[in-house]
């Protein structure tokens, strides 16, 4: 069996993702980039090769995305992750018509027609609406990331939040803690004005079902679940929502790896 | 990829010409007598200066001039010591700091202004720049009060026609308080002669790149072409100086030479470039062997690609038409739209780049809206931010991401020809 790899060196993890000649994802990788990310890129390949117990020769190519891309040396080709979560997206749910995608400093909206980027936007130069956001108010709160989704869904009176940048909301936090509101509705507040300016900046693309949501704000249960009140629609959201960069980058390594053999 | 600039006979020259214009900006400074006029891009009047030999001094070229050499920073940095905010015009802050830095530049010592001429009007921040000018140099500003074209038809009105050269006279009287002259009709004529001369050879160099593959960028390159268009227009330098370019282009044209090996994508390009990250901006492009026929920002000091050209027995009628109608600033929204289209269209090309500016509010409002415009028409828009003055709002791998991501999505759509580019 032939494989091929997507590596998406994130600003916060990189993501790896191994597919089988049937585009089967048969292993994946976790790892924190850190500073280095050339070793970044590296280590998640080692990580991920080990994880499926695969052999690097067996690896017909190797494509990289995320910020690092340029940085994984060792790869056949670099593209986008803009490109690669239209990709991934459009392979796991062939669906997609638009991509919401919310990383640890991204959050950005990609329009879709059969897996091409048809139009995209970001964020610019803001925080606001990104995983650091969320673990900037879940720091705040003295909780961990993992766990405030799944809280903000019991919210009965979510708190309207003054503002939605990640530097402010700490004393916008503060403040409703001391006035005795409870986590809850706090993190109902949080989760709505964030799931509010998203929409508003995927907006710009077009609105249109089905979406798929991306990135690891994707594992956050409330974010879901805000987002689908907000649309009127039901994300598709997959346990690998988190590695969709590095599944488009796969896949299109593996069309290149085939395309490549057709011409030989 | 391998890039081909203009390093012929063109690019020499403009060194050589431009060296001469900055020896006599600093030959001013130090007491040759010669009189200098600080004055603004948009519709430049130069010719009615050239017609009392006073020197015209752009603060807008020295301060991107500045950027270009990577030497705006602390001139910035001093006038928001002085008290500019940070959300202030980076152009403005980089001339107040040089101002009173001395007025030394790397390229020349500017002169004390014998003339401030607000010739445009349409930035509220920019009249107050030439009022601070007024203040700390003790000179009086003179005002142009240049209405913006707000017609159906795109055209001023008679009654703007006459309220502007009702002005152009007293700015005539001014002039003569200065150099203590009259007016001389036949040099002025001469001086318009050859801005049309110079004029309708910058129309056709923007016309060559209506072919494929276009002889030279329309953006990289004719911004840069922009300093002898207003630093020497009016003068027989100036259009030396555009005969050259011309026959240089042409040639190119006529040998089907581009400045790319090749030319995979063709685009036309909103706003101001990010003076300070030129070089790293432009390589964005080239890596895509992306090429720009077209750019709107080339023709904020004077449109001339669609018809215009002064003439020389109607020579301060067509000043005040250049200030009125003939520039990009003065241009209301929908004209704007329409010399896009124009450029998509009759330019051929696949697609737009915006490139908003902080600095510039005036010039960016409304971009968000035109993206949309033009993505609703189906042309491929891609929205960029930056600044073209102030090197800290750059972030190279957030504009590289940007544009590598919008290529990656047009590089397998049809073109408006439908044929993958």
């Amino acid at each position: 069996m032939k494989y091929a790899a997507g590596i998406d060196v994130g600003s916060t993890q990189t993501k790896c993702i191994i597919i089988d000649e049937n585009k089967q994802i048969v292993a994946r990788a976790l790892t924190d980039t850190g500073a280095n990310i050339t070793r970044a890129g590296e280590r998640g390949y080692e990580a991920v090769l080990a994880a499926g117990g695969i052999a690097r020769e067996d690896v017909l190519c190797v494509v990289g995305t995320g910020y690092g891309r340029f940085k994984v040396s060792f790869g056949d080709l670099q593209i986008t992750e803009i490109t690669c979560h239209a990709k991934g997206a459009s392979m796991l749910f062939p669906d997609t018509a638009t991509v919401i995608d919310m990383g640890g400093q991204d959050a950005k909206g990609i329009s879709v027609q059969n897996g091409e980027v048809v139009d995209f936007v970001m964020n610019d130069k803001c925080a606001a609406g990104t995983g650091r956001f969320l673990s900037t108010a879940a720091e705040t709160l003295g909780l961990s990331l993992d766990e405030i989704g799944a809280i903000s869904l019991q919210a009965r009176n979510p708190v309207r939040l003054s503002t939605v940048c990640t530097v402010f909301v700490e004393s916008d936090i503060m403040s409703y803690v001391a006035q005795g509101k409870k986590t809850e509705d706090i993190l109902g507040g949080i989760h709505s004005a964030i799931a509010a300016r998203t929409i508003a900046l995927v907006r710009r693309v077009g609105l249109k079902p089905a979406y798929t949501f991306t990135g690891g704000v994707s594992l956050n249960v409330g974010m879901v679940k805000m987002l689908e009140e907000k649309l009127g629609a039901t994300l598709n959201v997959s346990p690998d929502s988190h590695y969709m960069g590095a599944i488009g980058a796969a896949v299109f390594a593996l069309e290149h790896a085939l395309s490549a053999a057709a011409v030989s | 990829m391998t890039e081909t600039h203009y390093q012929g006979k063109l690019h020499h020259l403009q060194k050589e010409l431009m060296s001469e214009y900055y020896a006599a900006l600093t030959a001013s400074a130090n007491g040759s007598g010669v009189p200098a006029a600080y004055l603004l891009i948009g519709g430049n009047p130069v010719e009615l200066l050239r017609a009392f030999d006073i020197l015209p001094v752009f603060p807008e070229v020295n301060a991107l001039q500045l950027a270009v050499r990577k030497q705006s920073l602390p001139f910035i940095q001093s006038a928001e010591f002085m008290g500019y905010s940070s959300d202030n015009c980076a152009y403005v802050k980089a001339d107040i700091g040089m101002y009173f830095g001395g007025r030394q530049t790397p390229f020349a010592t500017i002169p004390e202004p014998s003339l401030l001429l607000c010739n445009y009007v349409g930035c509220n921040v920019y009249l107050d720049w030439f009022g601070h000018l007024a203040e700390f140099t003790g000179q009086s500003a003179f005002q142009l009060d240049i209405p913006f074209i707000r017609t159906a038809s795109g055209e001023p009105s008679k009654e703007d026609i006459a309220y502007v050269l009702r002005q152009l006279h007293h700015l005539i009287g001014r002039c003569e308080e200065i150099t203590g002259r009259k007016l001389d009709e036949d040099k002025l004529r001469e001086a318009v002669r050859l801005s049309s001369l110079t004029g309708d050879l910058w129309a056709k160099i923007k016309h060559l790149t209506k072919r494929t593959p276009a002889p030279y960028d329309a953006y990289f390159d004719s911004v840069t072409m922009m300093a002898p268009l207003y630093c020497l227009r009016g003068t027989p330098q100036g259009l030396e100086f555009f005969e050259t370019a011309y026959a240089e282009l042409l040639a190119k044209a006529e040998a089907g030479v581009g400045p790319l090996e090749k030319e995979r994508f063709r685009y036309v390009i909103e706003g101001p470039p990010p003076w300070p990250h030129l070089r790293a901006f432009r390589d964005m492009f080239s890596r895509w062997d992306a090429v720009a026929v077209a750019s709107t920002y080339s023709t904020v000091g004077g449109l001339w690609e669609f018809g215009f050209t002064h003439d020389p027995d109607h020579p301060l009628e067509s000043i005040a038409r250049h200030l009125l109608e003939w520039n990009l600033t003065n241009r209301n929204f929908l004209q704007r739209y329409e010399q896009i289209e124009r450029y998509l269209e009759e330019w051929n090309a696949n697609a737009l780049i915006i490139h908003s500016v902080k600095s510039c509010r005036l010039f960016s409002a409304g971009q968000g809206d035109m993206r949309e415009y033009f993505t609703k028409r189906g042309v491929p828009t891609l929205l960029v931010e930056s600044d073209l003055e102030d090197p800290r709002y750059f972030s190279e791998a957030q504009m590289r991401n940007r544009i590598d991501a919008f290529f990656e999505s047009i590089a397998h759509r049809p073109t408006r020809e439908g044929v993958t580019a």
